[in-house]
């Protein structure tokens, strides 16, 4: 490989890392959902959504502050807390009456219930994006690698390391949740069979806003780092969750390592075939990959079969 | 310490499924609620423990005093609280999780602290599940799912247990264990056990008192040795005719007269 070439596969997987860390973040919240309620919350962008544009507001609100590290750790913690009670408020106003109805209404729920925030988030702040007023990463200057022979030095941004580091952050705490506390143990339960969840004295309820309200909050915080990678908040940012059901099919829908593993490989896998193939290929990738996957293996790469005792 | 005076349970606000049924359970006693598919023994115990509601149950009249207290159309949760656990029926373990997380859900409305202590108590009464305690639920076999249903509920720490058809689907043999762990763990623990149960006979050999239902209502109670002593009792549901004889078509004609006569 020339010089050249070795940089191009550089620039292509650190690309990919940075996408693939914001692809299992939002393939989390979807697994969160499905794995606890067995819906597919097509409502996740715009939790997502959300999450960037009250980011984006606290930024602002919050200007009467000095200092940047302590406006972006407020507006973190305040994206953190509306988040919480809109996943609780969408638990208690929209899925609660649908407790004991088919899975299948659950879900067209979502669906209409991404069209209203959809167009409460347009009504509020416009259809116009905006730009973040304060970097929610501070941008340092990048790497330069240099390669001798090569026409051109590689730069690469740090801020791809951050938003990695706050991945892995996110997933180790929810994976330790799910194993170790008894409300994580109850989420479990509770995916597995309500009825009999409910007659060990859990809460479905609960166990439902618990999990809406993570699920949300997981998102938001990708919200916020799309914001954060592409200058600043607009009503695309929803778009960039179509990219995690990819993610979630391949890596099977209710399993967090499949989320993690599925995440990258789809972000490597468009990174790659757009740098080598044609740029156009990268939205078509993902599914040939996935298909063949499918394939040999139909609950995904770790999805849960339904357990048969012979 | 528990009683149920004259319920009604209702479907879908029309299927009327409990017509005025009553029965009570004492401290520290097995009660037997006996009777055939459909009589409504299952919904008798949903209707105590709350699970009525996500199937659209609900008790319409009547009333269930628990220590004192009217708890009928309560949460589940909150009834769990209250000290009344019911196995439900089908074993119904968490298939995905393993034994040992099975057993803490199963203590989810207690202090965890004393997580341990009881899974102890639960292991002792099960040394099968202490063995599997690092499986996957889904693939025990039928008989430690029952003992781990009936575990999930110790650790619940309840004072009224409620197990419906532990037998369901179990070899005789197993059933025969199960059935004496029931009776040790009522005379150990002190824990009251109200038991639904098809399977008549084994029933009756652990139980102080028994209950029998049919359409709904309780037709017949009293304690089991009385109860085997009823020709209707011996017949109908423990199988028992005299040697010999043949059944004519006339004799069940009569029982159903005598069913109409019941109800």
């Amino acid at each position: 490989m020339s010089p050249d070439e070795i940089l191009k596969f550089l620039r292509l997987s650190y690309t990919a890392l940075s996408d693939g860390a914001l692809l299992v973040l939002i393939a989390l919240a979807l697994v969160l959902i499905y794995k606890a309620t067995d819906v597919i919350n097509f409502a996740n962008g715009e939790f997502m959504l959300i999450g960037g544009y009250i980011g984006y507001q606290l930024l602002i609100w919050l200007q009467v502050f000095e200092s940047p590290g302590l406006i972006v750790l407020l507006a973190i913690i305040g994206v953190v807390v509306m988040t919480t009670l809109i996943g609780v408020l969408v638990e208690r106003l929209v899925l609660r009456p649908l407790i004991g109805e088919p899975i299948i209404s659950v879900i067209m729920v979502t669906i209409g219930l991404s069209n209203v925030i959809q167009a409460i988030v347009g009504l509020i702040w416009g259809k116009n994006p905006r730009p973040l007023p304060i970097d929610i990463i501070p941008r340092f200057s990048p790497f330069r690698i240099e390669l001798e022979g090569a026409r051109r030095p590689l730069n690469l941004l740090p801020d791809t390391l951050i938003i990695l580091a706050v991945a892995f952050v996110l997933v180790g705490l929810l994976l330790l949740f799910f194993r170790r506390s008894k409300h994580g143990i109850a989420m479990r339960a509770t995916a597995d069979d309500q009825q009999a969840a409910m007659s060990m004295g859990i809460s479905i309820r609960f166990i439902f806003a618990l999990t809406w309200s993570l699920a949300a909050i997981t998102a938001a915080v990708a919200g916020l780092m799309i914001a954060h990678v592409t200058n600043g908040v607009s009503g695309d940012i929803h778009n960039v969750s179509l990219r995690a059901f990819p993610v979630i099919i391949l890596g099977g829908l209710d399993s967090i390592a499949g989320a993690i593993i599925g995440g990258f490989a789809i972000a490597f896998v468009e990174s790659f075939s757009s740098g080598y193939i044609d740029p156009s290929v990268k939205t078509v990738a993902p599914y040939i990959v996935l298909l063949i996957v499918l394939m040999v293996k139909p609950y995904g790469l770790f999805g849960q079969k339904r357990i048969e005792r012979v | 310490m528990l009683s149920l005076n004259n319920i009604e349970v209702i479907y879908n606000d029309v299927i009327l499924v409990l017509k005025g049924l009553s029965l009570q359970v004492e401290q520290g006693t097995i009660v037997a609620l006996l009777g055939a598919n459909g009589a409504g023994k299952s919904t008798t115990l949903k209707s105590i423990s709350g699970l009525l509601r996500p199937e659209n149950g609900e008790v319409t009249d009547g009333e269930i005093i628990y220590e004192g207290k009217p708890i009928q159309n309560r949460e589940p949760a909150e009834i769990v609280r209250a000290g009344i656990f019911q196995v439900m029926e089908g074993r119904r373990v968490f298939e995905h999780l393993t034994v040992e997380e099975n057993l803490r859900a199963g203590g989810y409305t207690t202090n965890s602290k004393q997580h341990a202590e009881r899974a102890e108590l639960v292991y002792n009464y099960f040394p099968r599940l202490l063995e599997r305690r690092n499986h996957v639920a889904g693939f025990l076999s039928g008989g430690e799912q029952q003992m781990l249903a009936i575990g999930r509920a110790l650790m619940a720490q309840p004072r009224l247990m409620m197990l419906d058809e532990p037998s369901l689907g179990l070899a005789p043999m197993l059933v025969q264990g199960i059935f004496e762990i029931i009776k040790r763990i009522n005379q150990e623990q002190g824990m009251t056990v109200l038991l639904v149960e098809q399977n008549a006979n084994i029933a009756l050999s652990i139980a102080d008192y028994a209950y029998i239902m049919e359409n709904g209502r309780v037709v017949l109670e009293g304690k089991p040795n009385d109860l085997r002593q009823n020709a209707d009792v011996r017949e109908f549901y423990l199988g028992l005719t005299e040697v010999g004889s043949r059944k004519s078509y006339r004799d069940v004609k009569h029982y159903k007269r005598r069913k109409r006569w019941l109800s």
